[in-house]
């Protein structure tokens, strides 16, 4: 079954000094329990890719429907992670209230029980009592990912999540996700600019060109559920894929806009 | 080291400043007869806080101050909210804002008296006028300033407009908000005592200054008030620092982790 189904979606940015198209007939899925990375350049419409999805800008032309149901403003089940985690997360609430924030219409006892789970899922139950910024950032982003997962979204996005944490936390990061959502069959659609973290984390890889973006491969990576960070990235497998990528992004047809 | 008792480097320029008060009305620098020295002007103070009609007086103008900046809080919080959050009302609203603003309140003055009377009224009326500015505005500026990221982050986990306006852009605001109410508490503490002087009759520092500077003979007491309202101020400020550095730690600038 899909959890999401994007079809002939695109946006143009209207502004004063003429117009931009960020992105252009993407057609894709992402299947129940899937986790699916989306690569491109730098500035290619990733971003406005995971907007749109999010409900949180509308699309100017195509679709995206959510087990079915065509997105029309915000969907109810899904939840975001963005790479700016000191931004994401509200400095005025504790951990745990961070937490619980999307968990409003749950009664308190649900509402502390999500989170008392979903802290420990990320390794920080002893931190619910802390503020974000008495935290490491890779901490803080555990937080922002704790504070998704408690909101048990059918589809979770994430936006360069480890692209601002330092490289050893970023493995750890990417091995905690890799745990979460197959001990939790999470549905994840992951953007990053990094070529060796989508083919590190992704069951399929979408190349995307450069702006304004269309999907110019999918790519399966059959790594498996189970990786690591030393002998996954020295395999044959991952060393092919991650060479088909970056060949796949160069030769990604530039469009002048 | 010890000997020569040490001062606060806080403390400072206070004391200088009564050192050059004193130095001013013992030598002939200014008449010295109105200009009592603080030697005398704070023991007066400290006698006249134990005069149950003095401090009743105090109380009075303390208790006026105070709700005028709880009812400034009422208007001006809500309505920096809708001023700063909806923008065709701030477009509407801005020019007479603009224009009410820089009227002062001590102008207000003598229509008030003859509106309300000398009753508590008036000053509390005029306080609040005083006092509602720098509070709206401070809301007002600080919606401008919530991060985007923010109401993102709650509009993508379901949050509706006015989720957003209570549980992101207000308390986002709500440093800003409390430094309005320390500037504001030191206006409306000056609109108030600036009313008692000119209602006679009424309870409240201002007008037992103004009885007892009645004929120049009783300055020190009329210094021994000022001196107050100025110390009053001072702790209400102290008072409202503190508890925006205890609730609003996370304002402040980043320090610890990473």
């Amino acid at each position: 079954m899909n959890m999401l189904e994007v079809d002939g979606l695109g946006h143009t940015y209207k502004g004063k000094d003429g117009s931009h198209t960020a992105i252009d007939g993407l057609d894709f899925t992402v299947g129940a329990g899937e986790l699916v990375c989306v690569v491109g350049p730098s500035g290619c419409g990733k971003s406005t890719l995971l907007r749109t999805i999010a409900g949180l800008i509308r699309p100017s032309r195509g679709t995206v429907s959510l087990h079915g149901n065509k997105v029309d403003g915000v969907p109810s089940d899904l939840a975001v992670v963005f790479q700016d985690y000191s931004r994401s997360l509200f400095p005025w609430l504790s951990v745990t209230r961070n937490v619980e924030f999307p968990l409003r219409t749950l009664s308190r006892t649900e509402r502390e029980a999500r989170a008392v789970e979903a802290l420990a899922a990320v390794g920080l139950s002893t931190a619910g009592k802390k503020y974000p910024w008495q935290l490491s950032g890779g901490m803080q982003q555990r937080v922002a990912i704790a504070r998704a997962l408690a909101y048990r979204p059918s589809l979770l996005l994430m936006d360069e999540p480890f692209a601002s944490v330092d490289a050893q936390t970023r493995f750890e990061l990417e091995d905690l996700l890799l745990r979460i959502r197959r001990e939790q069959d999470t549905t994840v659609l992951l953007v990053t600019h990094d070529i060796d973290e989508s083919v590190y984390l992704g069951d399929r890889v979408l190349v995307l060109s450069k702006s304004p973006a269309t999907v110019v491969a999918h790519l399966d990576v059959p790594l498996g559920p189970v990786r690591d960070q030393i002998t996954t990235r020295a395999s044959d497998d991952f060393v092919e894929l991650r060479a088909k990528v970056a060949g796949l992004l160069q030769g990604a047809p530039v469009t002048v806009r | 080291m010890s000997g020569a008792p040490r001062v606060p480097a806080s403390l400072v320029g206070l004391v200088g400043f009564f050192a050059i008060w004193e130095v001013a009305s013992r030598t002939d620098l200014v008449p010295g007869y109105y200009l009592r020295p603080p030697s005398v002007v704070l023991p007066t103070m400290v006698t006249l806080l134990g005069d149950p009609e003095f401090v009743r007086a105090v109380v009075a103008t303390l208790a006026a101050t105070l709700l005028a900046l709880v009812i400034a809080v009422l208007i001006a919080v809500p309505a920096g909210l809708v001023l700063g959050s909806v923008p065709p009302v701030r477009r509407a609203v801005m020019t007479l804002v603009e224009f009410l603003r820089p009227i002062p309140s001590v102008a207000l003055i003598p229509l008030a008296l003859l509106t309300f009377g000398t009753g508590p009224d008036t000053k509390i009326t005029l306080a609040v006028y005083g006092a509602l500015w720098p509070i709206l505005f401070n809301t007002m500026y600080a919606l401008d300033e919530v991060d985007p990221l923010h109401v993102e982050t709650a509009r993508a986990f379901g949050t509706g407009r006015l989720g957003l306006l209570g549980r992101v852009a207000l308390p986002s605001a709500a440093p800003f908000v409390l430094t309005g109410v320390r500037l504001s508490f030191a206006i409306a503490l000056a609109v108030v005592i600036s009313t008692e002087l000119f209602s006679g009759g009424t309870i409240g520092l201002g007008q037992v200054v103004n009885v007892a500077s009645g004929g120049g003979l009783n300055m020190d007491t009329v210094l021994a008030g000022t001196v107050l309202a100025g110390l009053i101020g001072y702790g209400a400020n102290a008072g409202l620092e503190l508890l925006h550095r205890k609730a609003f730690a996370w304002s402040q600038p980043k320090v610890g982790a990473e």
